[in-house]
């Protein structure tokens, strides 16, 4: 479990990072979103320590992470997987965590296969490596250690579609073994897929937090039926709102419930019936909108 | 797939025993080397020593194939190479940015600091000994090929002296690191210091007399020079603390605060 407390970080008079609080719960998933620049890898920075807060504390199972006696093996850490010597080869970069942490040499192999990444891909300097390559790789060293809780920044990032899959099913794996997932991400679809909770932030600040069955719950139902405009009539007539769009479904304010009665009543087949849902886009995008940089940029147009 | 990310190691890991400092600097001392540019430093090294012994054998005069000579010949690239490697080893975690790992694996960046540099002096030693063995082996070679007779005039004490130099040396590399934190910009200073400034100590001792008085209690190359130069005095030994102290311990101090406060991006 991470918990975050009141969170805060300043650069002369600009506020990177304004009083954020919020836990990533073990067993869970936890997305953290917000637009370029909004203070994800700041907040992410001060929870390891390698930036000191302004104000507040983060604590991984009740325990500041410079007080935990060996951290690779609480927490694995992946920050930035370009962040490594190109000089160097991908297993001796293991291995350089697998010895600082003290765990059996043979991790370093089992984490090899774990991120698939061959052996002559291994024996490789880093600087030869893809994008993905070092996704695989940061999230190795992350790993190696056997950690209870992860933190990765963007792990996404340059994987391909079978490597986000690949990822995906990693994370949920670990998550459902107990572990504490935080990760973050501009990769809206990847989050609405994985996470199980959602932490939003812009300029600094939370605009919203909770799970995402709870955020993403719209009000309002979507319906299909064999004759769409025998439907509206009869949600007219019923007193509802409710409009068809150009793709021939209905959507309505009323409840998935009433529309099904309406239909009944009507003696209507439906084809399609479930709850509107608000994609994660259209709610990261209206609630950061005062924060992010294009819409801040047509206001000074105007 | 599963199985390796849920199964603990076998051997049961206590997560709650700190990490060594034995084991750090262990770690910091593989970190010097398996990069390419480190393996190229090492080897640079001995490449050095056995050129600069062939060096010797073949221009060096025949009364001058002594120990003493080889040590120095030997020594003298060292001096270049071995604060080179010092520096790196530090300022690498920014400009490679792998401090990104190394202080999040031990969050406590003077321990990595202090670890980082018993690392360098163990390779400075071990770089002298190196020197010292292929000195031996160059004057039994000279002396053999010249046909002179073999000289061992180099004492136990004056290798001391020259160890204690080319650490001071190494020394003024680890603290560079720790205030400049950049590679390029270390190395540059480095040799600012080493070869600009005491030429400019040199002229305006030239042109102050006063000043030329006082110039080996502030230029640390003209003090340590005393070290490579046979035994020196006591005055000349507090010549030699009082520069590093001016030279290497302060500003150290300053670059192990900024090292300690600064954020790692």
């Amino acid at each position: 479990m991470i918990t975050i407390d009141n969170l805060s970080r300043t650069y002369g008079s600009t506020v990177a990072v304004d009083h954020v609080s919020f836990v990533a719960e073990a067993g869970r998933v936890t997305g953290f979103l917000g637009p370029n620049g909004a203070g994800k890898s700041t907040t992410m920075r001060m929870i390891v320590g390698l930036t000191q807060p302004t104000t507040g504390t983060a604590t991984i199972a009740g325990r500041r992470f410079a007080d935990l006696p060996n951290p690779g093996v609480e927490v694995g850490v992946m920050l930035d997987a370009s962040a490594q010597h190109a000089g160097r080869t991908g297993r001796e970069i293991l291995g350089i965590a697998q010895q600082t942490m003290g765990v059996p040499a043979r991790r370093v192999d089992e984490m090899l296969e774990l991120v698939s990444l061959t052996s002559a891909e291994a024996d490789r300097r880093v600087g030869n490596y893809s994008l993905g390559m070092r996704q695989r790789l940061g999230v190795g060293t992350a790993l190696i250690g056997n950690p209870r809780v992860l933190v990765l920044d963007e792990p996404a990032n340059g994987l391909d579609p079978a490597g986000i899959r690949w990822m995906r099913d990693l994370l949920r794996d670990f998550a459902d073994g107990g572990g504490t997932v935080l990760l973050s991400s501009h990769l809206l679809r990847e989050v609405e897929i994985i996470a199980d909770d959602i932490v939003m932030i812009g300029q600094g600040r939370i605009v919203c937090q909770g799970s995402k069955a709870s955020l993403l719950r719209g009000e309002g139902s979507v319906a299909r039926a064999a004759d769409a405009r025998a439907l509206l009539r009869a949600l007219h007539a019923s007193g509802h709102d409710a409009t068809v769009t150009s793709d021939g479904a209905l959507t309505t304010a009323a409840e998935p419930s009433v529309v099904g009665r309406v239909a009944v009543e009507h003696q209507l087949a439906l084809t399609e019936l479930r709850a509107a849902e608000s994609g994660l886009e259209d709610m990261f995008l209206e609630l950061t909108a005062n924060t992010q940089r294009d819409t801040r940029r047509e206001r000074t147009v105007a | 797939m599963t199985t390796l990310t849920r199964t603990p190691p076998a051997q049961a890991l206590d997560r709650d025993a700190p990490i060594p400092l034995a084991r750090v600097v262990r770690v910091e001392l593989r970190k010097m080397f398996n990069t390419r540019s480190g393996f190229w430093l090492l080897a640079s090294l001995v490449i050095v020593g056995v050129l600069a012994t062939v060096g010797t054998i073949l221009v060096a005069p025949d009364d001058q194939l002594t120990h003493n000579t080889f040590a120095a010949a030997i020594g003298f690239p060292m001096t270049i190479v071995l604060p080179i490697i010092a520096i790196l080893s530090i300022t690498g975690e920014w400009s490679q940015r792998t401090g990104l790992t190394t202080f999040t694996l031990v969050p406590h960046r003077g321990r990595v600091l202090v670890a980082k540099t018993i690392a360098s002096v163990v390779v400075g030693i071990a770089a002298m000994l190196v020197a010292l063995v292929v000195g031996v082996v160059g004057n039994v070679v000279g002396t053999t090929i010249s046909g002179t007779d073999l000289v061992w005039d180099l004492s136990a004490a004056q290798f001391g002296t020259i160890v204690v130099g080319s650490l001071l040396c190494l020394l003024t590399g680890t603290m560079l690191g720790m205030l400049i934190r950049n590679s390029p910009g270390a190395l540059v200073t480095y040799f600012v210091m080493t070869l600009v400034l005491p030429t400019l100590f040199g002229i305006l001792a030239a042109n102050q007399a006063d000043f030329a008085d006082v110039r080996p209690w502030v230029d640390a190359e003209l003090a340590r020079s005393f070290l490579f130069e046979g035994p020196p005095t006591g005055e000349q030994w507090g010549q030699v603390a009082t520069t590093a102290l001016l030279w290497l311990v302060l500003p150290a101090l300053v670059g192990l605060r900024f090292v300690v406060r600064s954020e790692v991006k």
